[in-house]
């Protein structure tokens, strides 16, 4: 038997039944799209249209188009790139760490979450790419090709190629991860349907039957995966923060950078899981499955990886005085002063000042003010990555070479073409996908639905 | 009577009334052929005596390959095939050959295992089901019972052993 806490708040409101939820969330996949949806789809093909024209000016021109120069190699391109894999890493954090502390809460977001990974994770693999100025060719520089193929080996001892792996492996396995969840959520979809659909959505559940036999599998592969997957998560952003912390550059050398870096992709991360959740939740009629419970919960996510971020930034500062290294403990009061100070202080602002708001429960139960802070926090951890590689760079060891760095609008326009790639892919998911782990939900409806906890 | 052709059904709208007919039904001496649900039931493995799933071992022994297989890649590139010197850094220093041993360890494992999960559970692309009741992917759990198997018991018996047991309906499926 089922026990349940009278203390707990019920994760699914408005006594759902189990035909309600396959209801509720098949609706979405089975009805016509919304106008809203449809509005927000030709917002983000403009976007990715738009932003397409930079890209492709760049691809042609090369990355002489952006506003790089000598003395500042890595801008807009690896600070993008630095977010969005950040931004990727709260899909599996929420689906294979709170998986193993069997935290249920997840079950509504895991879904979607773990979309925006994926997306997050295409988009940040872009920069690199595009970066090495000819990626038709780059196959040879990033992949252990044999020689007689182009270049030599590989350099296994650059954390550059260390990423190529993490990335791509991260990727992969969060993909096979998700569509593991979707296989019997699609043979929902599939059984209530006809024609067309019942062909497409069959093929794509794989032969799904419901099995206790398959279920059982089914459960020791999700744990299996959530077990490799967050060590894996960790080390995803660890080696992201090796490209700098690897490096003799002063502001990047530190021991520090692997756990703040992990923690600040978790922070932002979370930040975009609400922004999307909290659109997602209004535009499909969802409330009653993503409840201010779960906003609150992941508000409360935020507060502590805000903070850990808040005094990874303050140790930073005291170890640069500490050191006694005069380049070290110039770039940080650069940081703080020089040119970009509105750079650093944006961040500090945003990150460290922002989130606090949230010990409040007012502000935390509040969907207006938790959308707010959610795109305040990212714009915070963008310019973290901006403060990180701009300003450590563009006063470097040689003052002849101090110069600034001025994005051009190809360097913007690329941007906004991950923008619109990563909103279109998240909107056609929401409309062709369940947004809603459809058969986990069913599996906590009678312990954790309205009805049996009150 | 064939096998695996012709089947009663029991329908039941409650897991924990599921887990409890199951026990009942075994108990009276009746063969279950496999319970269908749209959720994973916590449990259910235990009272139809199903064993543990072996896949945690494909995965370590998939994760083994990788850890060999990554290794031995980057000392042959790195060592022996074509040894350079870095930045003045060994040919092959073996902690810069952990990340990358780790990734491939993850991808394998976690690959292999899928591979195997699929190819157990007969899993593929335009794979298809052999559906009892279009509600095991909605809202009910369904208890298949092979009538050749159970064929020492009358169906009317299986029927009423079903019913008793708890199931909100007995139906009968016939497949060709």
């Amino acid at each position: 038997m089922q026990v349940t806490s009278s203390v707990r708040e019920p994760l699914i409101t408005g006594g759902k039944t189990l035909k309600d939820v396959t209801h509720d969330i098949s609706r979405q996949v089975e009805g016509k799209p919304s106008i809203g949806w449809i509005l927000g789809l030709l917002v983000s093909v403009g976007a990715l249209g738009l932003g397409g024209l930079a890209l492709a000016a760049t691809l042609w021109e090369g990355i002489g188009m952006w506003g790089l120069n000598k003395t500042i190699g890595w801008a807009w391109d690896i600070t993008n790139f630095v977010w969005w894999v950040g931004i990727g890493h709260a899909g599996t954090l929420i689906s294979a760490v709170l998986l193993l502390f069997r935290q249920k809460w997840r079950m509504a977001i895991n879904r979607a979450a773990e979309a925006m990974t994926i997306f997050a994770v295409i988009c940040a693999a872009m920069f690199p790419i595009i970066h090495m100025g000819r990626p038709w060719v780059g196959a040879y520089w990033a992949l252990p090709l044999p020689n007689t193929w182009g270049s030599l080996w590989v350099n296994f001892n650059s954390p550059l190629l260390w990423d190529v792996f993490a990335i791509s492996t991260y990727f992969s396995v969060s993909l096979v991860f998700w569509y593991i969840g979707l296989i019997p959520d699609f043979a929902t979809i599939r059984d209530r349907a006809t024609g067309l659909r019942k062909t497409i959505y069959g093929a794509l559940a794989f032969g799904w039957d419901g099995a206790a036999k398959t279920w059982s599998r089914y459960e020791s592969v999700a744990l299996i995966l959530a077990g490799l997957a967050t060590p894996l998560v960790l080390s995803v952003h660890t080696i992201v923060s090796f490209d700098f912390a690897t490096s003799v550059i002063p502001g990047w050398h530190t021991t520090i950078f692997p756990p703040y870096f992990v923690a600040g992709a978790i922070f932002s991360g979370f930040a975009m899981v609400l922004t999307l959740m909290i659109i997602t939740r209004k535009l499909f009629k969802l409330e009653d499955y993503i409840t201010i419970g779960h906003i609150e919960l992941m508000n409360i996510v935020i507060i502590i990886t805000g903070s850990i971020v808040g005094i990874a930034y303050i140790t930073e500062f005291f170890i640069a005085w500490y050191s006694g290294v005069a380049p070290e403990q110039y770039a940080f009061v650069n940081r703080a002063f020089g040119p970009y100070w509105w750079a650093y202080w944006a961040m500090m602002t945003c990150n460290v000042i922002s989130p606090q708001l949230f010990w409040f429960k007012k502000i935390r139960t509040s969907i207006v003010l938790t959308f707010i802070l959610s795109i305040v926090v990212n714009i915070g951890m963008w310019f973290e990555r901006f403060v990180i590689i701009v300003t450590s760079l563009h006063r470097d060891f040689l003052p002849s070479s101090w110069a600034m760095f001025y994005p051009t609008w190809a360097d913007v326009g690329v941007y906004l073409f991950t923008f619109g790639l990563f909103f279109t892919l998240f909107l056609l998911f929401a409309k062709f996908f369940p947004v809603i782990n459809m058969a986990e939900v069913k599996s906590i409806v009678k312990s954790s639905s309205e009805k049996v906890t009150k | 009577m064939e096998r695996d052709k012709n089947f009663i059904l029991g329908v039941y709208d409650d897991e924990d009334v599921l887990l409890d007919a199951i026990t009942k039904v075994r108990q009276s001496g009746v063969k279950i052929h496999e319970v269908y649900s749209p959720f994973p039931v916590h449990g259910i493995d235990d009272v139809l005596g199903y064993k543990r799933s072996k896949l945690p071992i494909a995965a370590f022994l998939f994760g083994m390959l990788g850890t060999s297989l990554a290794l031995l890649m980057q000392f042959y590139m790195m060592k022996w095939d074509w040894p350079m010197i870095i930045g003045g850094k060994d040919y092959a220093g073996f902690p810069v050959f952990v990340p990358v041993t780790f990734e491939l360890t993850v991808l394998l494992a976690a690959f292999g295992m899928v591979g195997v999960f699929f190819v157990s559970s007969n899993l593929k692309p335009w794979g298809q089901a052999r559906i009892f009741d279009l509600r095991v992917t909605d809202d009910k759990h369904v208890m298949a019972i092979d009538l050749a198997v159970n064929s020492g018991m009358e169906e009317e018996k299986l029927a009423e052993v079903l019913k008793s047991s708890g199931a909100s309906e007995v139906n009968k499926k016939s497949f060709e």
